[in-house]
């Protein structure tokens, strides 16, 4: 990698002040960011450390019922912390490896928003609300294609917040390789309705898949969605699996996700 | 007899407390003092003329001790290819220059361009960016059947085209087999590809280069499976350094599987540069480098005809292959997909006629050579698939029709110039029935159906040439190198022993087995007994260790060695016990007087053999130490039979390995705790090909599979519990063991069964597939049950 400098600002208010710098970039729990530096593939001139910020650290519930997971906390914890949402719990205890849910964050995955990865899914799946240094960021809001968010220059996220769903399932199936989603389809029912988002298939990202919320309207039954898949166009074709192949695979794993929610 | 730690004994390893407290001493642990650090540039493009290569800028940046380029290397030798490959019309293969850094043209992605030395890593890699490259890229050839048009864009401008050789064998049955399979019953014939892998050791490649100006001597310590074949190729080809002041180490090697044989550029680079810069030139490859650097392994395609009778007899086979060489001529690339591949076309079977064409090609692709099993794979692979899909065929039992066109009398020549010394391959199949629950198949199918399963068998057999070979059968097949192997057994005053051996053990836990075999010979503890390898300045000479040779040629060395030692300790205690040498027995570490309770004990002798007060000085040498050399007589053949059952998940295509098993015939076996362990870590690499692994390039030569975010590398959780035998034994008939090597068997016989079982699945599911290529991946499996 090529020589930076580094903070590990202690607050929030601190690590914002230092992002205010051009050439700062923040470091979470650097499961990409690492990686990329030591291929040379990004040279910031400063890192501003997360991982030394309490505030953004923890699981509580807040004044409405919704699980407040602060951005700094790793999957690991997040596994063993977050038993209101059984279905979040076992998405973040199946990413990568020990090694990785032992360093990476929630925030950190969500700020990146890599197309294959699962948090996306649960927070784009729940309804959840994206809580920065600035505002309040819905999850509908939020994701917006390959990589990119609605965060600013500079803007940090400090926490997300999942409502509690009635019901919910995350089913993965893994790219053979990375073990990445090749498709991650997270199913959640709330009183007022259900909601389907998918991870690792689409071209554009993280993504909602209408159809299925429609059918499944009607009642939480994978029966609803026999036979449906959504259009293969917009999917991604790549070494592991056709866009056909990735399409097919997101009505299967949303039905999975569905039976298994009940 | 020391029972506990004597041949058929299990210790555990030794080499493994130190590998697993983090005391091994591989050469990245090395730290020369003054070292400077290595980082090569590197082609980004395939295929590219080199229009100029600046390095003024680069050169003057902090740190930099030189810039190297091709043309530094103008006087040097080319990095030599070790097998001559004869073609069917008689004329040798078009062998090109593999230059250690390019020159003129880049011919694949990883091509070495410039190399900076300087005193950090990092300063290195800093001043590589700054050298400017200009390329003038040309159009990529990767698909083998376009680089074998007429007209195809060349990979070397000096040879006629893109044909390595087209090689034959064996060229005189060429007719009488296209014959036989003009007039057969049936011919079922299968194409396929026996796709490209990564070897992927744990531990990259690393080399060290040294140089003494007072002394003239180099030393390159390196990550090799062979030393002195390192210090054969380098010194005598590429750079010119005589034997004694060459010395070459390979300590602590962290896995080869093929990979860490051959000569490549980065040892000569160090070496060399370690004597331009006058300092010690350290290089560690990345994970990111060794794919596209290290050689690859496999990558044929293949066309397979198999002829029968009306009575499902086979009478003639015939097969078509395209060999990728990659770019360059790898060490011992040419002789993969020739003697080590159409010499196991037999199989286990008495097919009469068999005819093998080969042809090799070269693309814009990192250089493809042995990878564990090295062409006995695709030999086995597509054998044992084209007999599987003829039984489909034919409606009969797939393990009928093989145990219908078995070998069963021994010696047997086969059609393809090779003898099997012994075995029995109706004792293996029937040993893998049992142990896999033929006979609960069927149930366990129903199970997995009320589960909406699809469950399918494949069951195969294999058999492999090891324990390589006999010089002078290997030298008129082109071989540039003799394949025996050596040893020196050193007893010191106290009797321990130190035996200098020319094997390299980077897994294989010959610190464990080879003591127990001298400890057996002499009846003392293995304790006593520690080996010596990796260094050719310790040892008398080795050809290194690959193809399963180890045991097979370089212990039998160890063996001759030893009977030597026991000679002359029994003319020493005979003197002690003014016996005849004739009536001196050695037992448990005791030389007695046959009939007598005279006795002296192994220490005694091994004294009297350094403190020769007592001694029978006139008649024979003080000291105890004894060098044999040993040339094996034929190649060693292991045989076996697999069966693995497979569970698909119909609605993603995804398979899962529900049981494995292996009924092996290694010959007489040292430490069976040692040779599960290889057999499992050779089906691990086998489902690995079969299920997951692929290298792959695009139509540019740009590798898609470059890292292990798109290389799938088997994980524990994608293998079951094996179950393995090797009690079926039948030992070798001409080495003085009896021993006939493990490594690779796993590797090499398990991904015919795992394809097999999935076919099996699918067609019980009634799907009309009849071959997927490997890896049998869920979108693979997926798309043929939908074409």
């Amino acid at each position: 990698m090529y020589s930076f400098d580094f903070e590990k600002p202690s607050t929030i208010a601190d690590a914002v002040a230092a992002l205010a710098d051009d050439d700062a970039q923040a470091l979470a729990g650097g499961q990409t960011l690492i990686p990329t530096l030591k291929q040379r593939l990004a040279s910031p001139e400063k890192l501003i450390s997360l991982t030394g910020i309490p505030e953004l650290q923890g699981i509580c519930t807040g004044d409405n019922g919704a699980l407040c997971i602060g951005a700094g906390t790793t999957h690991a914890d997040v596994a063993a912390g977050a038993g209101a949402f059984p279905a979040l719990a076992a998405l973040a205890g199946n990413i990568g490896d020990p090694a990785v849910r032992s360093r990476g964050t929630i925030g950190g995955s969500v700020a990146n928003n890599d197309p294959s990865a699962c948090y996306p899914a649960a927070v784009l799946g729940a309804g959840a609300t994206v809580v920065t240094n600035a505002r309040e960021i819905a999850a509908d809001d939020f994701f917006d294609g390959l990589f990119e968010t609605a965060l600013e220059e500079g803007e940090i996220i400090t926490e997300v917040r999942f409502p509690i769903p009635e019901v919910a399932n995350y089913q993965k199936f893994e790219q053979p390789a990375s073990r990445f989603a090749l498709v991650g389809v997270f199913v959640v029912k709330f009183a007022d309705g259900v909601r389907v988002a998918v991870t690792g298939a689409s071209e554009e990202g993280v993504f909602r898949w209408r159809e299925a919320e429609n059918a499944l309207s009607n009642g939480m039954d994978a029966a609803l969605i026999e036979g449906m898949s959504p259009n293969a166009d917009d999917m991604i074709t790549d070494l592991h699996g056709s866009a056909a192949y990735r399409a097919h695979l997101v009505g299967v794993m949303t039905r999975r996700a569905v039976a298994a929610a009940n | 007899m020391p029972k506990d730690h004597g041949i058929g004994a299990s210790p555990k390893r030794r080499e493994d407390i130190r590998f697993l407290t983090g005391e091994g001493n591989y050469t990245d642990d090395m730290n020369v003092h003054g070292q400077a650090y290595v980082h090569f540039l590197r082609s980004d493009v395939a295929h590219g003329r080199i229009v100029n290569v600046d390095t003024a800028d680069a050169a003057a940046m902090p740190g930099v001790v030189r810039i190297f380029t091709g043309d530094d290397f103008a006087d040097v030798g080319s990095i030599p290819c070790g097998w001559l490959v004869t073609d069917r019309f008689g004329e040798p293969m078009q062998e090109p220059a593999h230059p250690v850094l390019a020159q003129g043209k880049v011919r694949h992605v990883g091509d070495p361009i410039a190399a900076v030395v300087a005193d950090s890593l990092e300063q290195a890699r800093d001043a590589a960016e700054a050298i400017s490259v200009e390329i003038e890229e040309l159009p990529a050839v990767v698909d083998m059947a376009s680089a074998l048009q007429d007209g195809s864009v060349k990979v070397h401008d000096d040879l006629k085209n893109n044909l390595c050789y087209d090689w034959g064998f064996v060229e005189e049955n060429r007719d009488a087999v296209d014959a036989a399979i003009k007039g057969a019953a049936h011919v079922t014939t299968l194409e396929l590809r026996n796709q490209r892998l990564v070897a992927n050791p744990m531990e990259p490649r690393v080399a060290i280069g040294e140089y003494s100006r007072s002394t003239g001597e180099h030393t390159l310590h390196t990550t090799s499976q062979n030393p002195h074949v390192i210090r054969l190729l380098m010194g005598a080809f590429v750079l010119g350094i005589p034997e004694h002041k060459l010395r070459v180490v390979a300590p602590d090697v962290g896995g080869g599987f093929g990979s860490k044989i051959f000569h490549y550029a980065e040892e000569a680079f160090c070496t060399f540069a370690a004597k331009a810069v006058n300092r010690p030139v350290k290089w560690t490859s990345t994970r990111s480098e060794a794919f596209m650097s290290d050689a690859h392994g496999r990558d044929h395609v293949t066309k397979i005809e198999l002829a029968l009778d009306a009575d499902n007899n086979f009478v003639a086979l015939r097969t078509d292959t395209m060999a990728n060489m990659g770019a360059y001529l790898s060490t011992f690339s040419t002789s993969v997909p020739t003697w080590l591949h159409g010499t196991l076309m037999a199989g286990n079977y008495k097919t009469p006629l068999i005819y093998v064409n080969v042809k090799a090609v070269f693309t814009n692709t990192v250089p493809v050579d042995a990878y564990r099993g090295a062409g006995r794979p695709e030999a086995t692979f597509q054998l044992e698939r084209v007999i599987d899909k003829a039984a489909r065929e034919l409606g009969v039992d797939p393990i009928a029709l093989r145990r219908q066109n078995f070998v069963t009398e021994f010696p047997y020549a086969t059609p393809v110039a090779v003898e099997y010394d012994t075995g029995d391959y109706v004792a293996t199949m029937d040993k893998l029935e049992e142990i896999a629950d033929l006979s609960g198949f069927e149930s366990r199918r129903a199970e997995s159906a009320a589960r909406g399963k699809l469950r399918g068998l494949g069951v195969n057999c294999y058999i492999e040439a090891c324990g390589i070979a006999p010089s002078n059968l290997v030298g008129q097949l082109g071989a540039r190198a003799g394949l025996y192997d050596a040893a020196t057994v050193r007893v010191n005053a106290t009797g321990s022993i130190s035996v200098m051996v020319g094997a390299h053990s980077h897994g294989q836990g010959h610190e464990t087995s080879f003591p127990q075999v001298v400890a057996d010979m002499l009846g003392i503890d293995a304790d006593m007994i520690d080996i010596v390898h990796g260094d050719t300045s310790k040892i008398p000479f080795g050809m290194g260790t690959y193809g399963s040779r180890s045991l097979a040629v370089c212990g039998s060395a160890m063996v001759r060695a030893t009977e030597k030692i026991i000679a002359k300790s029994k003319k020493i205690a005979a003197h002690l016990m003014e016996a005849s040498d004739a009536d001196i027995e050695l037992k448990d570490g005791q030389f007695t007087v046959a009939g007598t309770d005279k006795s002296v004990a192994w220490g005694d002798v091994t004294l009297a053999a350094y403190v020769p007060h007592n001694y029978p000085l006139e008649d024979i040498e003080p000291g105890l130490e004894e060098t044999a050399f040993y040339d094996p007589a034929n190649f060693t053949y292991p045989a076996g039979a697999y069966a693995c059952e497979v569970e698909v998940d119909q609605e993603t295509g995804k398979v899962t390995i529900e049981r494995f098993s292996a009924a092996d015939d290694f010959g007489n076996i040292i430490n069976p705790m040692i040779v599960d362990g290889q057999v499992h870590g050779g089906i691990g690499q086998g489902i690995g090909q079969a299920l997951l692994e692929n290298c792959v390039y695009d139509d540019n030569g740009q590798l898609l599979s470059a890292s292990y975010m798109d290389y799938a590398m088997p994980r524990a959780d994608e293998v079951p519990f094996y179950a393995v035998d090797h009690s079926c034994q039948t030992p070798c008939t001409h080495n003085p063991l009896g021993v006939k090597g493990c490594g690779e068997a796993g590797a090499i016989g398990s991904p015919p069964s795992v394809v097999n079982a999935v076919i099996d699945a699918l067609q019980s599911g009634g799907h009309d597939v009849t071959h997927i290529d490997m890896p049998v991946s869920p979108s693979r499996v997926w798309a043929a049950m939908n074409q």
